[in-house]
Order: structure tokens, then C-alpha cells, then sequence
């Protein structure tokens, strides 16, 4: 008999053999799971619909043209409080990248010294790095924000800012420093530079060639310095410094002259940088680790000095460990400038805030913003995911 | 030129102790403070450093601090003013909690000890009975905090949990939640059935790519629009929610390079025993992928505990939220320094211990033979 019964389900179609085998088990599985996520988007979607006719609210994205009638006061482009929404979320959106690129690279000297630093031989100096890594690290990011936002805005009154050199002045409206003004010719300048730059590409790929092929060493390093440096000032001086400072004047209430830094700015630029710098100090330091003590006794052992040491052997087997973390910790930095909010530095969460409360198309702004981050983040996970292959050790 | 230039000896010589200079404290200090004149330069500057930050400190918080006071005109002195700390320590502890009731919130804390006991320390006495307790500590700590089921507490609503009690709360169900969700999240991304696989990886990265303020916006703005009118959902729950969501995605990440890490004849030879799907991971790469990627893990308890101090930015009052609102209340007025300090001390010492703990968990488990 039950020999006879399993034999019959054997053939027959039978519900339990569903769950038993494993190509009919994942089918069942996968087609219960899609099932589940299409009935969850159902009851959001027809909730959403319900909701947005009761509060009578249109859907869309036409509000982007609508007038603004709030002002920014840190903006990089043309911005009156008459412009419209669509304008303001790209003045938000500018100085969402404003932040992040000074960030970027101010935490990317910090970490790299930190990280040096950390690992040298003097025992006092890398306890202090340490100490300080280890505090920066384990406290909130957003209270670092609002502590030196707090510090900067109890600086003295306009009347009595703290001359710097009398060139800037630091008050509790954020740092009046000169503006540099272009005249005719500075484009030629800026010119020199970038071909400067280019010439120096050049220069380096030529002498890696040369070396390899013959041996021979030639100071690239410095010939590329002199030539970053050095080209600009030439054309600079020749055409009769077309360079002038628009230099802050004190006057009977305030200043004339020159441009003004926000405290919100300078406080979330400090704050992100020290924060994430302190992390990539710790990245650096484990990546200069990573490379085994028998590299550089190689090294040593082949007459290299110090110095040639960590740039030829061991700075590149460490970039290779020190690169991936290290654009997620930019990432991070681009994602906490969004704690601007707290201390109303004007980015893009917090103008998209403001838009959300006067308009009300809530479900518009925050797609908006889930889209610019979710492209900045995707766009740097693809930059990894290559960077990662170009660089992967290539195994037997 | 009488005298030979060599000396001839019969016997050894005794043996003598090294220079003065390169052993004990003289030669420490040597070797690592002043091998060089670029060591010595960096150990002078920072000795200086430290000559000028340290007794600076040492005055402005302790010997030239005002202690007591009602407000801040009580502080004359150049030193830190300290006096709030008796006025107001209260509320950064239990925020606006009805403050007849903070016995409650007490013995929750003081609970919370027997509850982690028994999975911090190893060998604890009654260990099997601690785990128990630990499973229903969540709803007794609840029911605590803000419960007044079967009317024998009065009720507090979750309006009142603020100060650091708010961000222990939030941070402790978004360590417990996120673990096991994370761990699921990270199986169906690596998981053979493509549907979980591609839901798996949709939402880790759509979550992983937005900043933690804009998720709860959504909680505060998008899930009454997500939801039916008249179901509410508690804005401390709606947090817990959001945060536990965020970590689980960064832990499925961490995870993930643990599983990546197991070898693949770890998998073959589970499957070679018979063992099915879940056994498998249960009892073979799980325990080996989860204590490689302790410290990852760790950091993402410690990323989470740190960003419950966002919850500000949609108006609830927690610890840093307090402290706010104490820097610009007229009788406390420019403390901004005492006040943001002291509450770093408290995430400090948190996180500070937290991280010590991983190091000590990844000594304790390394078990390669290396």
C-alpha cells in the first residue's frame, strides 16, 4: 500500500511535491514573494490616491515653475525670491556640491596626514592622533555641525570683528574675507595654468617611459611643480599682474568690498571634514599596514631610500586597500551635508524643505531628492565596481 | 713607542651594560621621541601643543568653573559654567517624562544589564535563564516606558521620551531589529532565486543611497500619505522604523563581505552532509561569515546609535534636542561650549566602549593560526 501511494504522487500531480521539489519550491517561493510586493504596492498606491483627493492636492510636477517668494542667502548663481521653485532647488542642489567638494578634499589632506601621522615613529605624536581620531570619530557628526555653528555665531559683533591681517575679518556673520576681481588677461593666466597641467601629464608619462626603457631617472615631481607653478606666474607678470583683490573696507555698521563666507558654511565644511577626515586617517592607516613588512625590506634590501620606499612600493600596494572605503566615506560626506537643515545652511534637503512646506507636493520633493542621491551614489558605486577590476591583483 | 697598541687578555672579559642611552627611559625616549631632528621637531610641537591646550582645559572646566546657580548670571568667572548641571541634568537624562514617573525609565536602564549579561559575558551563572529574560525585556521595557497595560502604571505617551532615554531607545531596537533583518537581507541578495535577489538589491541600494534625514522625512511626511486616514502611526515607532531600515541595509552590506569571505568548499561540504538550505547556513557559514565581520558590524551599531541624534530634524527631543533648547532658553544663554560638550561626553563614552568591546570580541575569536 505504500509502496502504491508513492508511486501514485511520483506520477501524478500532487500539492506537497510543490514544497519538496527544488525547482518547483523556488518557483512557488519567488511567485509568493511577488505576489506579497504587489499586493503592499496596491494598498500604498490606492491609499496615496485616496489621500492626495482628500487633501485635494494635484500630482505632478508643474509647482517647479511656480514662484518661490523665499530668499537664499548662500547661493552660487542668480537667485531672487521672485524666481521660481524649479530655480531654487538648483541654487539648493549647487550648494549641496559646493559643500561636498570643499569637504572632499579638505578630509582628504586631513585623513592622509592623520593616517601618517598615526603610524609614525614618534610615540607622542601618534598617541595625540589617535586620541583625537578616536573622540572625532565616536561623536556624532550633528553635533559637531551645531557645536561649531554655535562657537562661530558667538563671535563678536560686526562692529568688533577679529581683523585677520586686516585683509578679512571673522564676525558672528561668518568671514568677510577679498575677493579676487579678473581684468582682462587673467584668462590668459587661467590659459597657462591648464596647459600647465597638461605639460606635466605629459612630462611624467615621458619619463616613466624613459625609465623603463632605459633606466634612467628623471625628476618629474619637480620638473611638474615648476611647471604648474611656474608658467602661470610667468604669463601672470608679463602681462602686467591682471590679478586684483576686492578687499574688505570697514564701514560706519558693516563692510564694503569683498564677499562674505556664512558661519553655517564654514561650520558644516569644518564639522564634515574633520569628521570624515578622521575616518579616512583611519583608512589611510590600515592601508599603509596592509602592505607587509617584506615590501618594504625589499625595497631597503634594493637600495631604495626611505622616501622612494613609501612612494614606489608601498603607496601603491596600499592604494589598492585605501580606495574603495575611501569613496564611500565621500559619499558619506555628500549624504551628512544633508544635516544642513540643522543649522539652515541653504542645500538641497533643506530648500526642498522648504518648498515641500509652502507647496505642499510632498511626494514630488522628496522623489527629487531620492533621485539626486541615488544618482550621485549609483554613479559612485559604478566608478568602484571599475576602478576595482582596473586594479584587482591579477591570480594565477 | 714602547707600549704595544694591543692589549693581549688570558681570560674573559666581563661583560658590560649597554650605553646609558639606549636602554631604559633615556633610550626609550630616545628611539621614539627624538631619533632625528624631523622627530624631535614633531615631538617639540606637540609637546607644545599639548603645554598649550591641556592646563587651558584643565581651568576653563574644573579650577576656574562655577558649580552651582540658578541661571547664567550666577557665572562671573572665565571658567566653565556648570551650574545648569543641577537645574537641568534631569532633562537630558529623561526629557519632559513626567518626572514622578522617572523611576520607571530607571529600573528599564538598570534591567538592561541582566538583559545584555548573558550575551556580552561569557560563562554568566544562570546564563539560560538570562536569555530568557533578555527575549522578554523588549516588552517589559516597553511596557515600562510607555505602557499602562492592565492599569496598574499610569500611561505615558511617547510625546514625553526625550533626552538620552530617547536615543537609547531608539538606538537599542535599531541594534536588535537590524541584525536579523540585515542578515535576511544579506542571504536573498546572495540568494539563487533572481526575484529575491533583485528585490534584496533594490532596496539595499536605494536605501543605502539617501541620506538618513530624507528617510525620515518620509516617515514623518510620506507614510500618513502611504497609509489608510485613520491609522496613525506613533512617531517614536515610525523612527525606530526608519532607522532600523537604514542600518539593516548598510549590515546587510557588512554581511555580505563576510559571506563573500567563506570559502566555497565551506557551502560544497555543507551540502555534501545533507544538510538543507537553513541548516546550512545556520550551523556553517553564518557563525564563521558573522564573526569575521564583527567589527563591521559594530560599526554599524555605533553609525546607528550615533544618528539617532537626527531625530531633531523632525522634531523630536532627544538629548541633543535638549541641549538646544537649553543653549538658546534666556537663563542659560551662551553655554553652547559646557552644553555640546557634555553631551559628546555621553556619545563618547557609548560608542568609546562599544568600539573596545569589538576589539576585545575579534581578539577573543581569532581563531586563525597565524
Amino acid at each position: 500500500m505504500a509502496n502504491q501511494t508513492a508511486h501514485d504522487t511520483k506520477d501524478s500531480f500532487d500539492v506537497r511535491r510543490l514544497m519538496t521539489d527544488e525547482r518547483s519550491r523556488a518557483v512557488v517561493l519567488q511567485l509568493l514573494v511577488l505576489l506579497g510586493v504587489a499586493l503592499f504596492i496596491a494598498f500604498i498606491v490606492s491609499n496615496t490616491i485616496a489621500n492626495l483627493q482628500n487633501a485635494g492636492l494635484a500630482s505632478g510636477f508643474g509647482f517647479l515653475n511656480d514662484t518661490a517668494f523665499f530668499d537664499i542667502n548662500q547661493r552660487l548663481i542668480e537667485y531672487t525670491s521672485q524666481s521660481t521653485f524649479g530655480r531654487a532647488l538648483i541654487v539648493g542642489l549647487l550648494n549641496t556640491i559646493l559643500i561636498s567638494a570643499l569637504g572632499i578634499i579638505a578630509a582628504t589632506l586631513i585623513g592622509f596626514i592623520g593616517g601618517v601621522l598615526r603610524l609614525s615613529d614618534n610615540w607622542i605624536v601618534s598617541r595625540m592622533v589617535t586620541a583625537w581620531v578616536e573622540f572625532t570619530r565616536n561623536v556624532p557628526v550633528l553635533l559637531q555641525i551645531i557645536f561649531w555653528w554655535a562657537i562661530l555665531t558667538s563671535l563678536p559683533k560686526v562692529r568688533d570683528s577679529i581683523s585677520l591681517g586686516d585683509v578679512s575679518f571673522l564676525n558672528n556673520r561668518g568671514l568677510r574675507t577679498a575677493a579676487p576681481i579678473l581684468e582682462p588677461g587673467m584668462e590668459w593666466v587661467i590659459g597657462a595654468f591648464i596647459v600647465a597641467i597638461i605639460a606635466a601629464i605629459a612630462v611624467s608619462h615621458w619619463a616613466r617611459k624613459r625609465q623603463e626603457a632605459t633606466g634612467q631617472i628623471f625628476p618629474s615631481g619637480w620638473a611638474s611643480l615648476g611647471l604648474i607653478v611656474g608658467l602661470p606666474l610667468i604669463v601672470y607678470f608679463i602681462l602686467g599682474q591682471p590679478l586684483d583683490w576686492d578687499v574688505p573696507k570697514r564701514t560706519r555698521f558693516n563692510f564694503s568690498g569683498g564677499f562674505n563666507v556664512t558661519p553655517e558654511l564654514i561650520a558644516l565644511w569644518f564639522a564634515l571634514s574633520t569628521y570624515t577626515g578622521a575616518f579616512i586617517s583611519e583608512i589611510v592607516r590600515s592601508g599603509i599596514s596592509s602592505v607587509s613588512r617584506g615590501q618594504s625590506e625589499a625595497a631597503f634590501a634594493l637600495g631604495l631610500r626611505k622616501n622612494q620606499t613609501m612612494r614606489l612600493v608601498i603607496i601603491p600596494q596600499a592604494l589598492r586597500v585605501i580606495i574603495p572605503p575611501l569613496t564611500s566615506q565621500y559619499l558619506n560626506l555628500t549624504k551628512n551635508s544633508s544635516l544642513a537643515i540643522a543649522i539652515g545652511y541653504q542645500d538641497l534637503v533643506s530648500i526642498g524643505g522648504t518648498i515641500l512646506n509652502q507647496s505642499g507636493q510632498a511626494l514630488e520633493v522628496v522623489g527629487i531628492w531620492m533621485a539626486v542621491y541615488l544618482t550621485l551614489s549609483l554613479a559612485t558605486s559604478a566608478y568602484m565596481n571599475w576602478y576595482n577590476k582596473r586594479i584587482a591583483l591579477v591570480e594565477r | 713607542m714602547n707600549q704595544p697598541f694591543f692589549r693581549r687578555h688570558d681570560e674573559m672579559l666581563a661583560e658590560r651594560p649597554p650605553p646609558a642611552a639606549t636602554v631604559g627611559v633615556l633610550g626609550w625616549m630616545r628611539a621614539n621621541l627624538f631619533s632625528g631632528w624631523a622627530n624631535t621637531a614633531l615631538t617639540l610641537i606637540a609637546l607644545y601643543i599639548l603645554w598649550l591646550a591641556i592646563p587651558s582645559l584643565v581651568e576653563w572646566a574644573f579650577i576656574d568653573a562655577q558649580l552651582s546657580g540658578t541661571d547664567r548670571f550666577a557665572c562671573t568667572g572665565e571658567g566653565a559654567c556648570w551650574a545648569w548641571l543641577d537645574q537641568r541634568f534631569g532633562q537630558f537624562l529623561y526629557g519632559f517624562y513626567p518626572s514622578e514617573e522617572t523611576w520607571r525609565i530607571n529600573i528599564a536602564f538598570v534591567l538592561l544589564f541582566p538583559a545584555l549579561a548573558p550575551w556580552l559575558v561569557e560563562n554568566m551563572p544562570g546564563e539560560r535563564w538570562l536569555r530568557w529574560f533578555s527575549i522578554i525585556y523588549p516588552f517589559l521595557a516597553a511596557w515600562l516606558l510607555v505602557g499602562d497595560w492592565f492599569g496598574v502604571l499610569e500611561g505615558v505617551t511617547t510625546n514625553n521620551l526625550g533626552g538620552f532615554t530617547l536615543n537609547l531607545t531608539v538606538g537599542l531596537a535599531g541594534i536588535v531589529l537590524s541584525l536579523p533583518a540585515g542578515i535576511l537581507l544579506a542571504l536573498g541578495r546572495q540568494s539563487r532565486l533572481p526575484l529575491i535577489r533583485w528585490f534584496s538589491i533594490i532596496f539595499i541600494e536605494s536605501v543605502r543611497g539617501v541620506p538618513l534625514i530624507t528617510l525620515l522625512f518620509v516617515s514623518n511626511i510620506i507614510l500618513p500619505i502611504f497609509l489608510p486616514p485613520d491609522f496613525a502611526l506613533d512617531a517614536v515607532i515610525r523612527v525606530i522604523v526608519m532607522v532600523t531600515a537604514f542600518a539593516s541595509a548598510y549590515m546587510a552590506e557588512v554581511i555580505r563581505g563576510g559571506l563573500q569571505a567563506i570559502p566555497k568548499g565551506q557551502y560544497e561540504a555543507a551540502a555534501a552532509m545533507g544538510l538543507g538550505y537553513w541548516q546550512s547556513m545556520r550551523l556553517i557559514i553564518l557563525p564563521q561569515a558573522l564573526k569575521i565581520s564583527i567589527p563591521g558590524i559594530v560599526n554599524t551599531f555605533i553609525g546607528l546609535f550615533k544618528d539617532t541624534t537626527l531625530v531633531i530634524v523632525i522634531g523630536l527631543f532627544d538629548i541633543l534636542g535638549i541641549a538646544n533648547a537649553m543653549v538658546s532658553n534666556p537663563d542659560w544663554l551662551g553655554l553652547s561650549s559646557e552644553t555640546y560638550v557634555f553631551v559628546a561626553l555621553f556619545f563618547f563614552s557609548v560608542c568609546f566602549s562599544m568600539s573596545r568591546y569589538s576589539l576585545h570580541l575579534e581578539r577573543k575569536l581569532d581563531t586563525d593560526r597565524r
